[in-house]
Formats: structure tokens, C-alpha cells, sequence
């Protein structure tokens, strides 16, 4: 090893001398001024871009997506939650539906019974009114064929007493006729 | 001849100081080893501390390159 | 490249092997002669890089991200990715508070990825392997985090070295310790990341020297493959320790009280 790396030492005591001196160029301190400068530039550009274009972007895209997909989060669980809404209010509907259907055929029925109670009690009354008028008219006809009746009889008594030649007291005659009718009726 | 002696002690010191580099060897070996035990004792931490591990490798790797860097300013620089 | 020509041609030489693994850290300036001096404004190999990454920068996190999708392309995925990475690692170590030092963050960690990934590619030239590059880093993110921690705490932010739990007799002590630590903090944080490259990047021009003999060169083309797997990872943690330490760093500014 030591032989080998005299060889290497001369060598880079002839090769090296012109550009990196003793040895390790990174000692080499009259190329510090250049790197020292060059990375500054560079740093300072590097930091530059960072600071002013890339960080931000890229904050705003992530801080975008984080956004995006909480946004859609929300939505998914807006949505859902109007679908349950929805559902329940199409429940609701169709039980109120269902009731307001009960409802109509309760009253359509009360006021079938009741048109109907009207109309028989109306029929009823009219009947009623017909018969007791047809009544009267019975008794009436009644009445006036049994007054007929004591008339003719009387006028036939009295014809008969005629007849008979006798010199009938007309209100004697009638008494009698009534009298004998009274007794019929 | 004096110049001869002196790289002489040059050469010698480089090469225990190159020592050094192997005794690093041995720390970094050692960080990562109890690292890997902890880890299978408890995987569950073994994530979180990871960037302790990393610091832990380079502090012991540290002390290694320095002795390197001796025996290299030995070698070329002195 | 050329370093392994040089050296297969030079190992032809009697002595065998022949390193070159440091030539790939040289500095040269981008047009002109290889001697030509570097001053502060020329346009070298680390400038190329260090463009090339800043540029990969804006394709991925500019570029990829002009759909503005909802849903991402995949670049846009890649992108975002990234910055959700970086600002959850942000979040979990320094708190909400933290989240305005975001940008300079993500411009660290970025920088540095794209510099260890790029620096991979063969021929390329690692920016964040100089140790120049790599101090500049640490020592910014140090001053910016001492400064912050004085401002947003005041005198209280000196409570970070004032270790209340310790028995009183101990506390000088401890915090003669924690002042040094806090200074070496630059340090150590730079040199991690430098050495890191630079060691798989030698490494790798170690093996590659070893190929120069027949019966060697299997082995070596399996060691380079490995080496390099391991890079890939290094690569990738480096870049990922360099920004969760100054997260913790920036923690502390924010919350001196442990």
C-alpha cells in the first residue's frame, strides 16, 4: 500500500500541481471565492423561484384538492341527506294521501246517507201530505155523498108524504128522515 | 531522509486514523441494530421514529467520516 | 474520466497502481485552458452544477407543476411529494412557527439533493462535495438560527445552554459543554455532508484504479456497483439529515426551554 500510494503522491505531485496544489482540491482555497459565489447566486435563484412561484402553487394545489374533496364529502352527504328528506316527505304525502282519501269517502258516504235520509224523509212528508190530503177528499166525498144521501131521502120522503096525499109538514118529514139516517149511520 | 520519516509518521497516522472509520462502522451497525430490535418489539412506533434513527446514523457516521478526513489531510494536505 | 486514462496510461509504468481519486474535485473553469486561474466570477465546473441543479429545481417544482391538476401528472405527484415531505418534517420538528422558514428549507434540501443525484452521474462534479460549498450552507443556516433564536427569545434564547434540571453545582460545566457544541454544530454539519461525498466519491476512483489488473478488474466492476448503491442511499440520507438537523437547529431558536 505504501509503495503504491508514493507513486500516487508523486503523481499528483506532477499531474496536480498546476490546477490543485498540495493535494485535496477542497483545500485548494483560491477556488473558494468562486464556489462561495456561485452558490449564492444559485441559492438565491433557487429560493427566489421556491419563494415566488413553486411553493405557492403548489400549496394552492393541495389546498385545492383538500378542498375539492371536501367539498364533494359534504355534497355526497347533502345529497343523501335530501334523499332521506325526500323519502320522508313521499311517506308523509302518501299518508296523507291515504288519509284524505278515508276522509273524502267518510263524507261522500255521510253525505250520500244524509241526501238520502233527506230525500226519504221528504218522500215520507209527501206522503204523508198526499195521504191525509186524500183523506180529507174521502171524507169530503164521504161526507157530501151521506149529506146527498139525507137530501134525496128527505126529497123522496117528501115526494112519498106527497104522494100519499097527505099534507106532510116539510120539517117534520125531514126530522124523521134524519132521524132514521142518524140510525143507519 | 528527515522528509522520509516524515512521511512515514504521515502514512502510519493515516492508517489509524482509517481505524476510526471501522470503529463508526461498529456505532452505525449498533444504532441500526437496537433500531430494528425496538421496531420488532413495537411496530407500531417503528414509523414514527424513523427520523431518530436517520440522526442517529449520521451522528455515529459522522465521527467516522472525521477520522477519514483525518487520515486523508494526513495523506495529501499536511 | 480522464483521471482513469491518465492513470491506465501511467500504470503501465513500472510501480504498478496509480490513484487519482481527488481529480474529480478539481475546479476548472468551464471554457478556456485547464490552468487558467479561477477568480471569484468564472464560469467553472462547480457553476455548470450548481446551475444544473438549480434548473432541476424548476423542472420538477415549477415546470412540473404548470398543470396546476387537481389531479396530478406524474411529475406534478413527484413534486408534490417533495413538498409535502419537506414541509411535514418542517412541521412535525419545529412546530407551526416554524412553517415561515419553509422556503429556505425546501431551498436547502432541494439544492443539496439535486447536487448529491447529479454529482453521481459519471464525469459530473459534486457542487456539495467542497467543503467551501458545504460551509456556507452550515455556517448560514448557524448565524440564521443564532439570529432568529435572539430575536424571537431575546436574552432567554442564552436558557439553551442553562440547563435547569441539572444540579446547580453541574450547571457552569454543562454549559461550558452545550456552548461548544453549539459551535461545533457548523462543523460537524458540514463536514458530514462534504466527507460523505467525498469519500464515496474516492472510494469509487480507488476501485476503479484496482481495475488496471486483469485478474482484479471483476471484483472491482462488482465493488463499484455496490459502492455506488450505497452512494445512491448515502446521497439521498445526506440530503435528508442535512434538513431534519436544521430543523432541529431552528427548534431550538424557536423553543430554547427543552
Amino acid at each position: 500500500m505504501a509503495t503504491e500510494t508514493i507513486t500516487a503522491e508523486e503523481a499528483l505531485a506532477v499531474h496536480g500541481a498546476e490546477a490543485a496544489g498540495p493535494g485535496m482540491p477542497q483545500l485548494d482555497v483560491s477556488s473558494f471565492p468562486n464556489q462561495i459565489f456561485w452558490l449564492l447566486v444559485t441559492l438565491g435563484v433557487i429560493y427566489f423561484v421556491l419563494s415566488r412561484f413553486a411553493l405557492p402553487r403548489i400549496g394552492a394545489v393541495l389546498a385545492e384538492r383538500a378542498g375539492t374533496i371536501t367539498n364533494d364529502i359534504a355534497a355526497a352527504e347533502e345529497l343523501r341527506h335530501r334523499a332521506r328528506e325526500a323519502e320522508t316527505a313521499y311517506d308523509k304525502a302518501l299518508a296523507d294521501a291515504r288519509a284524505e282519501a278515508n276522509r273524502i269517502v267518510a263524507e261522500t258516504k255521510a253525505q250520500i246517507q244524509a241526501d238520502l235520509d233527506a230525500e226519504i224523509e221528504k218522500a215520507d212528508a209527501q206522503i204523508a201530505a198526499k195521504t191525509a190530503e186524500s183523506q180529507a177528499a174521502i171524507d169530503e166525498i164521504r161526507e157530501s155523498a151521506a149529506r146527498n144521501v139525507s137530501e134525496v131521502a128527505r126529497d123522496v120522503a117528501r115526494e112519498i108524504v106527497a104522494a100519499f096525499g097527505a099534507d106532510a109538514d116539510a120539517a117534520k118529514v125531514d126530522a124523521a128522515v134524519d132521524a132514521k139516517l142518524g140510525e143507519r149511520a | 531522509m528527515e522528509g522520509d520519516i516524515a512521511q512515514f509518521g504521515q502514512f502510519i497516522g493515516a492508517g489509524l486514523a482509517a481505524i476510526g472509520s471501522g470503529l463508526a462502522a461498529i456505532g452505525v451497525g449498533s444504532v441500526a441494530a437496537n433500531y430494528l430490535g425496538g421496531a420488532l418489539r413495537n411496530p407500531s412506533a417503528a414509523a414514527s421514529q424513523t427520523a431518530t434513527l436517520f440522526i442517529g446514523l449520521a451522528f455515529a457516521e459522522a465521527l467516522g467520516i472525521f477520522s477519514f478526513l483525518v487520515a486523508l489531510l494526513l495523506m495529501f494536505a499536511v | 474520466m480522464a483521471t482513469e486514462a491518465v492513470a491506465l496510461v501511467e500504470g503501465e509504468e513500472p510501480g504498478g497502481l496509480v490513484f487519482h481519486p481527488f481529480d474529480q474535485f478539481e475546479i476548472k473553469p468551464l471554457f478556456g485552458e485547464i490552468g487558467d486561474p479561477v477568480s471569484w466570477y468564472t464560469i467553472s465546473n462547480a457553476t455548470f452544477w450548481m446551475a444544473m441543479a438549480a434548473l432541476c429545481v424548476i423542472g420538477l417544482l415549477v415546470i412540473g407543476t404548470r398543470g396546476r391538476a387537481v389531479i396530478p401528472s406524474r411529475v406534478q405527484s413527484a413534486a408534490e411529494l417533495v413538498y409535502g415531505f419537506v414541509y411535514k418534517m418542517v412541521e412535525d420538528v419545529t412546530g407551526k412557527e416554524g412553517l415561515k422558514y419553509f422556503p429556505w428549507i425546501m431551498t436547502l434540501f432541494l439544492f443539496i439533493l439535486f447536487s448529491n443525484y447529479l454529482g453521481l452521474l459519471p464525469l459530473a462534479f459534486t457542487p456539495t462535495s467542497h467543503i467551501a460549498v458545504t460551509a456556507v450552507l452550515a455556517l448560514g443556516v448557524f448565524i440564521t438560527v443564532t439570529v432568529i433564536g435572539f430575536v424571537k427569545n431575546g436574552m432567554a434564547f442564552l436558557g439553551l445552554f442553562w440547563m435547569k434540571e441539572a444540579p446547580l453545582f453541574l450547571r457552569p460545566v454543562i454549559a461550558i459543554i452545550e456552548v461548544i457544541s453549539y459551535f461545533v454544530r457548523p462543523v460537524s454539519h458540514s463536514i458530514r455532508l462534504a466527507g460523505n461525498l467525498v469519500a464515496g466519491h474516492a472510494m469509487i476512483k480507488v476501485f476503479a484504479g484496482f481495475a488496471a489488473i486483469a485478474a482484479l478488474s471483476p471484483l472491482s466492476v462488482v465493488a463499484i456497483t455496490a459502492i455506488y448503491g450505497l452512494e445512491v442511499l448515502v446521497a439521498g440520507i445526506q440530503a435528508y439529515v442535512f434538513t431534519i438537523l436544521t430543523c432541529i437547529y431552528l427548534k431550538d431558536a424557536l423553543h430554547p426551554s427543552h
